[in-house]
Order: C-alpha cells, then sequence, then structure tokens
C-alpha cells in the first residue's frame, strides 16, 4: 500500500509540475473563452465595413423604402446609370448593383450583381426587407378591398405563436417545467466531456507504462513494487491529476463566470439577444425584448428541474469506471508493446466502442428511448458516454441500475485481465504482440 | 552459513524450459557467480530470486527462511538493461527508487548524498538522466541498487558500458561491500573479472546445472595434466627424450632459457618428467597449470553438449 501511494505521488507530482499540464490547464478555459468571446463579439457587434449597394428600380415600389442598414448605404440610380455600373463596376465607388425588375410584384425574383461574393447576411437582409414590403402591400390591398374598417388590427391580432412548455411529472406527481432543449445540451456537453476525459487520461497511463519499458527501468521498479502496485498507483495517480485539471477548470469558471456577470452580463445578453432575434427575422424588437427576460428565467428554472445531484452522481460515476476501465486496458496496450508503431495499431481496437459512442452521441442524445440508446448504454464499453447523453432525460431507475451493474463488472474483469497481461508484457521485449498472442498471455500463470 | 539458497527451481515459459531442477547457495558475504552461455536462464533465475516471476517447482529461501515478497527490500538489483527515467533528475530520482525499497526520504537523502560524493556525481544531482553520459548513467544506477544496503546485491552483467578506470571503481566498491557485510551473486560472461572476484559460482547450461562449488576448487578439478617447465638447454635434446611418453602442447625459446608446454599421457608422474629431463636440461621452474575460467566455462559447457 506504502508503495502504492509512493508511485501514485510520484505519478502525480511528475504530471502536475509539468509546464505543458500547467499551460494546458489555464489556457484551455482562456482558449474557449476565447473562441466563445469572439463568436459572441462578432454576432453583436455589427457589420462595419462600409457598403453602398445602387439601387435600380423598374417597379418603382421601393423608392424610398431601402434605409440605410448600419453601414451599409442603399442608393437609388436612374436606368442609364444602372447599365452602365452594370458594364463597368469597379471604381464606380459601388459595392453592388441591384436590379428589382418591374415584375418584381408576380415574379419575386430581383438580381443583386457584385465583383466579390456577397456575404450570406446581406443578401439575406435585402431578401427579407423586399418580401416583407410586398407582402405588406399586398395585405394592405386586400384589407382595403374587403372594405372591413379595422381589419388591420384585427389582422394583427390573431398572429399568434405557440411555445411549447414541457412539464414532467416527477416520481411525487409534481409537475415540472422541463426542456428537451436544456436536456439535449446537457446530455451532450457531458458525453463529450466524459469522452474527452477518458480518452486523454487513458492515453497518458499508456504512454506512462510505455516509457518505463522503453527506458528499460521498469525491471528495476518491479523488482521493488508488484506490477499490481505500480498499475494501481500510476492510475489513481493519472485520475487525480485529472480530477485536479477539472477542479481548476471549475474554480476558473466560477471566477470567470462572476466577471462577466458583474460587468458585462446585462448589456451583452440583452444585445446578443436581439440580434439573434433580429437575424433570425420576422420577429419585432418589442417581442423580442419581451420574450428575453422571460426566457433566461425559464432556462434557469429548467437548468434547476434537471436531476441535478443524480446527474452529478452518474457523471462521476461513469467517468472513473470509464477511465477505470480504459485506462487498465491502454495500460495493458502500454505493457504488450515496445514502440509507437504498434501501440497505435493496437490502441484503436481498444478504443473503438468508446470512439463509436461518441460518434453515436448525436442520434443518442436525439432520440434517447430509441433501441441504439438503450442497448449503447447498456452495453459495459460504450455505457460511460451513452448513459450519460441519456441520463438528463430522466430513465426508469432499473436501467440506470443495470448499467452500472454491468459496467462495473467489466470494469473489475478488465482490470483483471489488464493486471495479468501487463505483468507479462512488462518484461517481454522485441515481440510484436497481435490479439492471440494477448489470450495467450492471459492464460499463463504468473 | 547460507544468505541465500534455492531448492530445484524449476520454470518453462509456454513450451521452453528456462530452468529446470536446479539448487545454488550462496554463502554469507561471499560474491557468487552465475554463469553459463546466452539463453541458459540465468536471467530467469535471477528474476525469480527478486520475485518477478515465480518458479513453476522449487524454493527460494533468504537467510535460512523461506522468501518472501517483504523480502525484496533487502535485495539490491542492478539489471544487465539499464534504465531510468530520462526526464526526470537523477537526485529525486535515486531518492524515489530508494523509497520504494523502503527508505525514509531522510535516510535515503543522506545515503545518497554519500555515494555521489564518493563516485563524483554530486554536481549532477539536480540534472535530468539525459543530459548524462552513459558513463553517468551507469554510476548513478550502480548507486541506486546498493543505497538502501541490502544484503544481497545481483548484479547482471555490472561491467559493461564502464570504460577500464571506472570498471576498475566499481571492482573495488564491489570488494568494499562484501567486507561490509553484503553478500552478491553477479552474473557475466567476463571470466576474468569471475578468476578476480567470485568466491564460488555456478555454471547453467540450457537450463540444467553443470557445475558449481568454490572457484578455485572447479578450476582445480578441471585441470588435466598440463605443466609448464622451464629449462636452459637445447629443445631438440627435450623432444628427443619425452618421445611418445608426453604429448608436447607447445615451446618458445629466448636468450635466457626456454619453456615448454606438455600433457602427460598415460599416468606419468612428476617425478617421471625430472628424471626424464634432468640428464639433458637444466630446469628451473616447474609448475602445473590451473586452467583459466574461460577454459572451463568452454571446456564444461562442450562436455554438457556432447551428453
Amino acid at each position: 500500500m506504502n508503495n502504492t501511494f509512493l508511485i501514485l505521488k510520484q505519478e502525480y507530482l511528475k504530471r502536475v509540475q509539468k509546464k505543458s499540464f500547467i499551460i494546458l490547464t489555464i489556457l484551455m478555459p482562456i482558449l474557449i473563452a476565447g473562441v466563445y468571446a469572439l463568436v459572441i463579439y462578432f454576432s453583436v457587434k455589427d457589420d462595419t465595413q462600409e457598403r453602398t449597394i445602387a439601387v435600380y428600380d423598374e417597379s418603382s415600389l421601393f423608392l424610398g423604402e431601402f434605409g440605410d442598414q448600419g453601414a451599409t448605404k442603399f442608393h437609388f440610380v436612374p436606368q442609364e446609370e444602372y447599365t452602365e455600373l452594370k458594364g463597368k463596376l469597379k471604381g464606380s465607388g459601388y459595392y453592388a448593383v441591384l436590379y428589382i425588375p418591374g415584375n418584381i410584384y408576380t415574379n419575386n425574383q430581383a438580381q443583386l450583381v457584385s465583383e466579390k461574393q456577397l456575404p450570406l447576411e446581406l443578401t439575406e437582409q435585402i431578401e427579407r426587407r423586399m418580401s416583407r414590403f410586398i407582402e405588406n402591400d399586398k395585405r394592405q390591398k386586400v384589407i382595403d378591398d374587403s372594405g372591413i374598417p379595422d381589419l388591420d388590427e384585427r389582422l394583427k391580432q390573431t398572429r399568434t405563436s405557440v411555445r411549447l412548455n414541457t412539464l414532467k411529472l416527477s416520481e411525487s406527481g409534481e409537475a415540472k417545467k422541463s426542456s428537451s432543449i436544456v436536456a439535449f445540451i446537457a446530455s451532450y456537453a457531458m458525453g463529450i466531456i466524459i469522452y474527452f476525459f477518458v480518452f486523454m487520461y487513458g492515453a497518458m497511463v499508456m504512454r506512462s507504462v510505455m516509457e518505463e519499458k522503453k527506458s528499460r527501468i521498469i525491471e528495476v521498479i518491479i523488482s521493488s513494487v508488484k506490477p499490481s502496485q505500480l498499475m494501481a498507483g500510476k492510475i489513481i495517480g493519472t485520475a487525480l491529476v485529472g480530477l485536479t485539471q477539472v477542479a481548476i477548470w471549475v474554480a476558473l469558471g466560477g471566477i470567470g463566470l462572476f466577471v462577466v456577470q458583474g460587468f458585462f452580463a446585462p448589456e451583452t445578453a440583452q444585445q446578443m439577444g436581439q440580434s439573434l432575434m433580429e437575424a433570425q427575422g420576422g420577429m419585432n424588437p418589442a417581442m423580442a425584448q419581451a420574450a428575453e427576460p422571460n426566457k433566461v428565467n425559464e432556462i434557469m428554472e429548467m437548468i434547476g428541474n434537471l436531476n441535478i445531484p443524480l446527474i452529478l452522481f452518474s457523471f462521476v460515476f461513469y467517468f472513473l469506471a470509464g477511465y477505470l476501465l480504459y485506462s487498465s486496458l491502454l495500460g495493458a496496450v502500454g505493457a504488450a508493446v515496445d514502440n509507437d508503431e504498434d501501440s497505435q495499431q493496437m490502441v484503436f481496437p481498444v478504443t473503438f466502442p468508446l470512439i463509436l459512442s461518441i460518434m453515436l452521441l448525436f442520434p443518442i442524445a436525439k432520440n434517447p428511448e430509441g433501441q441504439l440508446a438503450f442497448w449503447t448504454s447498456i452495453i459495459p464499453f460504450t455505457s460511460p458516454v451513452a448513459m450519460m447523453a441519456r441520463i438528463p432525460y430522466g430513465l426508469p431507475t432499473w436501467e440506470i441500475l443495470l448499467s452500472m451493474a454491468l459496467l462495473v463488472l467489466a470494469t473489475v474483469g478488465a482490470i483483471y485481465a489488464a493486471a495479468k497481461i501487463y505483468r507479462v508484457g512488462l518484461l517481454m521485449y522485441g515481440k510484436k504482440v497481435n490479439l492471440k498472442e494477448l489470450i495467450k498471455w492471459l492464460r499463463y500463470k504468473n | 552459513m547460507e544468505l541465500f539458497e534455492a531448492r530445484n527451481v524449476e520454470k518453462v515459459f509456454a513450451s521452453t524450459k528456462a530452468l529446470s531442477d536446479v539448487s545454488i547457495s550462496v554463502k554469507e558475504q561471499s560474491i557468487f557467480g552465475l554463469l553459463g552461455p546466452n539463453g541458459a536462464g540465468k536471467t530467469t533465475l535471477i528474476r525469480i530470486i527478486n520475485q518477478i516471476t515465480a518458479p513453476d517447482k522449487g524454493e527460494i529461501f533468504l537467510a535460512g527462511r523461506k522468501m518472501t515478497r517483504a523480502d525484496i527490500s533487502q535485495i539490491g538489483y542492478l539489471p544487465e538493461e539499464r534504465g531510468l527515467y530520462k526526464k526526470m533528475k537523477i537526485g529525486d530520482q535515486a531518492i524515489y527508487l530508494a523509497q520504494l525499497k523502503g527508505m525514509s526520504r531522510g535516510d535515503a537523502v543522506r545515503n545518497l548524498k554519500k555515494w555521489f560524493e564518493k563516485f563524483d556525481i554530486m554536481p549532477w544531482w539536480n540534472k535530468k538522466v539525459e543530459e548524462l553520459s552513459k558513463g553517468m548513467q551507469q554510476k548513478v544506477q550502480f548507486v541506486t541498487t546498493v543505497v538502501h544496503q541490502p544484503k544481497l546485491l545481483i548484479f547482471d552483467e555490472p561491467f559493461s558500458g564502464f570504460d577500464p578506470i571506472n570498471a576498475n571503481l566499481l571492482k573495488e566498491e564491489i570488494l568494499n561491500l562484501r567486507s561490509e557485510g553484503a553478500t552478491i551473486i553477479f552474473s557475466t560472461h567476463n571470466m576474468g573479472s569471475v578468476e578476480e572476484l567470485c568466491d564460488s559460482i555456478a555454471l547453467i547450461n540450457k537450463s540444467v546445472k553443470i557445475e558449481d562449488g568454490p572457484t578455485d576448487a572447479i578450476r582445480e578439478k578441471y585441470k588435466s595434466n598440463i605443466f609448464d617447465v622451464r629449462y636452459r638447454g637445447q629443445f631438440a635434446d627435450v623432444e628427443k627424450v619425452l618421445g611418445a611418453q608426453y604429448e608436447i602442447i607447445g615451446h618458445a625459446e629466448t636468450e635466457k632459457e626456454n619453456t615448454l608446454k606438455i600433457q602427460y599421457l598415460n599416468g606419468n608422474s612428476n617425478n617421471d618428467l625430472l628424471q626424464a629431463l634432468m640428464p639433458v636440461v637444466e630446469i628451473s621452474a616447474f609448475e602445473e597449470v590451473i586452467p583459466s575460467m574461460n577454459d572451463v566455462f568452454i571446456k564444461a559447457v562442450q562436455n554438457a553438449n556432447k551428453k
């Protein structure tokens, strides 16, 4: 036990003190935060590029209707200028030429000519404006024709937007607000986090075993400690590194959230909400603004209504069990091979179920009740990722228990098999190892 | 007293027999040579002693008690294939390895400093292994093997990788360790060092022990009636008188005196030889040739393979 602790400490300190660990741990959240900040920044920020678009309106419908939109300006030109511009846009100072034909009202077609590939946002914006204008105009005509005095008002009142407030009946019969979107995001995120950690730290264990074997120090080490102690120390030590990293990230995230909330949040969130709504079109700003605070509260409520204790517990459980399962197998691979190429060949079959589960994560999170989701979350090798993706939706207890029990069984079995392969493999050099060989090793006595 | 004993040890790997019924015993405070051609089973035996692998049959004893896992802290092992953690500072590394052998950190640091001073590697305490020369790494590795003051030391090819000066330093240290009370098992193909160091040996060939005992006794045993004679006189006369009774293996002539190497045939005695030679030449020296360990090794293995 004492030796296991020594190894654990050694493995832990070795990794935590590494520059790459410190850099990754600190840089990673900054990087992620940075990427999000950029995305938000660009979605909030107005398009600042100055553009002037020449408009030749044959239909004469839109005169004066194209106000300036941010940095994009519209300039109506007569036909002669249009013909000239069409041939030679370069040097004219115009970014593009919009041609609205006379039959736009019936044909719904217009033309935008430019030298460059036009930004999607710009073309969509123009399309939206023209459509809305024509639509309004047509509607007005209908209203006028009908002779009903306040038809306009009445029609406006008919505008309806239904929102589905999904409620989930808890076991005590209490109805709680739930949201499949929130559950989907939660399940997807958790599946990815588990996959990422199991893979990254499992590979770390493998590399550490290989390093000892390659440098030949292994013979000295296992003449001091049992291989099982060495493996246990390595696996636990590496797991602690992972937990340290998570703890640091959680702390940094907490601080970051606090800072962001304190300084920028109200303004930015609103702005962002608005611009998103506008981008989606159709909804008027007033509505968007009215919806916003409600929505935030609702999302908070929905997050609160997820079964947080269960999710946290199962996250820790599947993380640890999945990590133990894969890191012991990868540790055995590290012991079995003695060069990098061989390790790559062996790593793929071992981690294939894990990779498969991440590839299936999307369909599983989308349809957590399906056959695919059920089986992948019961079978031990895919269950750490798959089950985690289902739990936020709420599952029958027996399914969770069955999946956990099978995973524990598989993990124990994997550790047992890995320990055998590990023992044999550590001192085996110059032998090309394949699956058949490994199975033979399993039958060896000490 | 026997410090270490292996009784009837047997080990089979898949289909090949690595050791069959091998017994050795090593006296306390002695140096024991474990010899044999490549692939004879020496490393397997060493790994069994180190509890890295378990024997299929047989038992091993340390200081009269059956050896257990806990006893490995009493052993220091220098494997043939050396290796250290490349990225770790050698001081930290040595402390870690000593701790794995059960030393407290304080004791480890104290002892290590002594050894580092002795081997002149103190300035490298904070250097990483990959920055060290090969010879320097070997020294560090040797220190980590002995730092926990084990009762039993196992050296597998200890001199490989050392230059003659450092090899000599190592030889002295091995003898020092013995005089301080350690028992040493050492495996090598360098027969010169066996003659110099080993009190007794065992020779293993194809998984079977074919010879063991005190080094001197074994060399005695492999004597084959060969004698060196130094004389003044004519070789032609010598040749004439010895005739068919003796086999002349070699002769050399110098200005001062001649030498002759002969082998007795059909039960000649020393006196027979002297009587034959005295009338024709003047004998200045006469001694029986004791075979070198090299000769013993080759002969023993060849005999065993003939059977």
